[in-house]
């Protein structure tokens, strides 16, 4: 099974991303992230179904999901380029405006030198590129031990800690 | 200046580590191409046209003596002995080798330095008045502020993969933009209100490059307390929203520009809305603590000017090197003094590594210790008091430091062009030296008055050409090297986008070019009327006529 970073520990990755033609069909058995448009359009079927999450993509907002966050265990957010970093904004506007507290992944381009940032700005699981070692990504979630700002972990800025 | 504690060092520390890593991984094929891009340019690491170019940060242009001996050693150790003064007031070395670049970076972390967001699509050095702490005209000294906005910058997790650069400069003088915040991402006006509380006019979509601008106001009166949350919510609103397809559009001036100020401003409102009053809000206690890294130094002159009187009764040239080159100071008994990096056959702006230790030197001697880097590309000693002038100016003028040129003609804004920029259509340093020569008589220079000239290579703009009295921008046509020229733009009192003069010149024909406009306003001008109120005065089309006519 493939393997996912949740929480600091590699795990088996029990959720499968669903994209293009892998929905114009029965939807697979098990836990599932589908897209935004396909969420809206099919919501009350995928909420009886259950175990459904759903990833947006870069121009789509938390907004788009606001009154929907209590039925989603957890949003991925999808990263067509690590350089768009659209997807930072989102992460954060989840947890600090939606105050979202069930997972945020972060899938696609995903790479070890990004994980710090991307953790702090509220990402707590990460789908490694899978041309890439996940042992070795998971060493960037500690690439610094302080930071200025405060973040989705720590809202205090450095001049509000002790 | 800014001290750092154990927790500033430790982050410098752990980003000269981290930078290792991805240098060895890249080295050893872990890491693509793309992939290392866009960390190295976070550090500071471009590839040029024929080496790599490393930008090294000067927060706000503010120099120690100690630093200064430190990129001695590191031009001298690294590179070939010399080092660029750009426009941003960092310091950039020409050929550094790539392998080197992490042990550069650990050199300059034992002096507080790095090349941290120098480049790349993050929020840049925020610059300001290279006169900054030391100016009479302004209303409050505005480094703590930069320093203010360096901490938040600095790794800031959700502004590390923006549309494109960012870059914040600050300003606090009243009816002046030395700081040229009119054409930068974001331009932070420092405010009183009526109760005398400080506050921050906040502009946003400025910018030179492409399309140059000048910015709109986005915040009337911002509260000092609330200017983190401010900034954060003018870059977010432009992190989900500027064009991410299209490079050419994707700075905060297209946004702004195509939303209207007003709607940018209303999407800021929203987003201020959740932040403001929030943990970012700034204390007393932190601003309190920033401002005592930027206390006045220990003055001590003494009141009486006769001596230096004297010697400027005596000396013609110290006299006109005073007059040019230093600047009123708040402390009665002291000037600041500018060290022109302009003299002729000098590329404007570098200087070597000689050069830097005798000027850390100089700095220790007369200025406690301190150096600024101005966005002009030249060197200020802020506080020098006045007995020690005429010692200096002998000092500065053995070190070719001393031409009094400074805001003339030749005192020109210049980037490295084609010489040694991958990006540039055009080579710049050459049409500098070639005006250089043509105007190198002092009196002539001094005559024609104040007039800045500005020269880039490319439409990037580094050498700020739009906000020249006279700009000149080298263009591509067909693979061959072309000049256009433009007039009236404006970076002193305001800033102004100057307007194209006509067809674009070949190499050698810019300097005669350059000529016919002077001449022309000799012959228009009145009593005492600079270059840029002659022109605004006549007008473009008088200049048209007569270099194309």
């Amino acid at each position: 099974m493939d393997k996912v970073i949740i929480d600091g520990a590699i795990v088996d990755n029990l959720w499968r991303r669903l994209e293009g033609e892998s929905l114009e069909n029965a939807l697979p058995e098990g836990k599932i992230i589908v897209p935004l448009a396909y969420w809206q359009a099919n919501r009350d079927t995928l909420i009886a179904r259950g175990e459904v999450a759903v990833w947006l993509a870069p121009g789509e907002e938390p907004r788009d999901l606001e009154d929907d966050l209590q039925q989603l265990p957890l949003i991925a957010i999808h990263f067509p380029a690590f350089k768009d970093g659209r997807g930072y904004s989102y992460a954060r506007e989840l947890r600090t405006r939606y105050g979202f507290k069930g997972e945020i992944r972060a899938t696609g381009d995903v790479l070890r030198d990004q994980l710090f940032y991307l953790q702090r700005c509220g990402f707590n699981a990460f789908e490694i590129r899978s041309d890439r070692s996940i042992e070795d990504a998971l060493a960037g979630l500690k690439d610094f031990t302080v930071s200025y700002q405060g973040d989705v972990m720590d809202p205090r800025p450095i001049y509000r800690r002790a | 200046m800014y001290v750092y504690q154990e927790h500033d060092q430790r982050l410098l520390e752990e980003r000269v580590a981290q930078y290792r890593d991805q240098t060895r991984r890249y080295l050893a094929g872990e890491l693509s191409e793309d992939e290392f891009l866009a960390l190295r340019l976070q550090n500071g690491l471009y590839v040029q046209r024929y080496a790599p170019m490393m930008r090294i940060a000067v927060p706000y242009g503010l120099l120690s003596s100690a630093q200064l001996r430190r990129l001695a050693h590191i031009t001298r150790t690294y590179d070939k002995g010399f080092c660029h003064v750009s426009t941003r007031q960092n310091i950039q070395l020409n050929w550094p080798a790539l392998e080197d670049v992490p042990d550069i970076l650990a050199e300059l972390a034992e002096v507080q330095m790095h090349g941290i967001q120098t480049s790349g699509n993050c929020i840049r050095n925020t610059t300001t008045d290279e006169l900054a702490g030391v100016n009479p005209k302004e209303i409050e000294d505005p480094r703590p502020w930069c320093e203010i906005i360096r901490q938040w910058s600095t790794f800031n997790p959700e502004f590390a993969y923006l549309p494109r650069k960012f870059k914040i400069a600050v300003n606090a003088v009243p009816d002046e933009d030395p700081a040229i915040i009119g054409v930068h991402d974001i331009g932070v006006q420092i405010v009183h209100n009526d109760a005398g509380e400080t506050g921050f006019e906040v502009w946003a979509g400025g910018g030179l490059g492409r399309t140059p601008m000048t910015g709109a106001v986005i915040g009337e009166f911002v509260p000092w307390q609330h200017l983190l949350s401010y900034l954060e919510a003018i870059l977010r609103v432009y992190n989900k929203y500027g064009n991410r397809d299209n490079k050419y559009k994707a700075r905060i001036k297209i946004l702004v520009k195509a939303l209207g100020a007003d709607k940018y401003r209303e999407l800021v409102a929203e987003e201020f809305a959740e932040l403001k009053d929030g943990p970012m809000t700034l204390t007393d206690e932190e601003v309190q603590r920033i401002k005592q890294c930027f206390t006045a130094p220990a003055y001590n002159s003494s009141a009486d000017n006769s001596e230096l009187e004297a010697q400027l009764a005596d000396n013609k040239a110290f006299n006109r090197w005073y007059h040019t080159n230093t600047h009123a100071h708040k402390e009665a008994g002291y000037r600041a003094v500018t060290l022109t990096l302009k003299k002729t056959s000098r590329v404007p702006g570098d200087i070597t590594h000689d050069q830097l230790d005798a000027v850390a030197d100089l700095a220790d001697q007369y200025s406690f210790g301190e150096i600024r880097n101005s966005h002009q590309q030249n060197m200020v000693l802020a506080d020098v008091a006045n007995s020690d002038l005429f010692t200096l100016w002998q000092k500065l003028d053995a070190l070719g430091f001393a031409t009094p040129n400074l805001g003339l003609l030749t005192d020109m804004v210049c980037c490295p062009g084609g010489d040694l920029c991958a990006l540039a259509n055009a080579k710049s340093i050459p049409i500098a030296e070639s005006i250089q020569h043509r105007f190198s008589d002092l009196d002539y220079l001094h005559d024609l008055g104040t007039l800045d000239l500005n020269i880039s290579g490319c439409m990037n703009a580094c050498g700020h050409h739009h906000i020249g009295h006279i700009g000149i921008l080298g263009v591509d046509k067909k693979g061959k090297e072309f000049y256009q020229i433009t007039l009236g733009g404006r970076g002193d009192q305001f800033t102004r986008v100057g307007e194209k003069l006509g067809p674009s010149f070949e190499a050698d024909e810019v300097t005669d070019v350059i000529q016919k406009i002077i001449d022309l306003y000799v012959e228009k001008r009145h009593e005492n009327e600079p270059f840029i109120d002659t022109y605004e005065r006549i007008g473009m089309d008088t200049f048209k006529e007569r270099i194309y006519g």
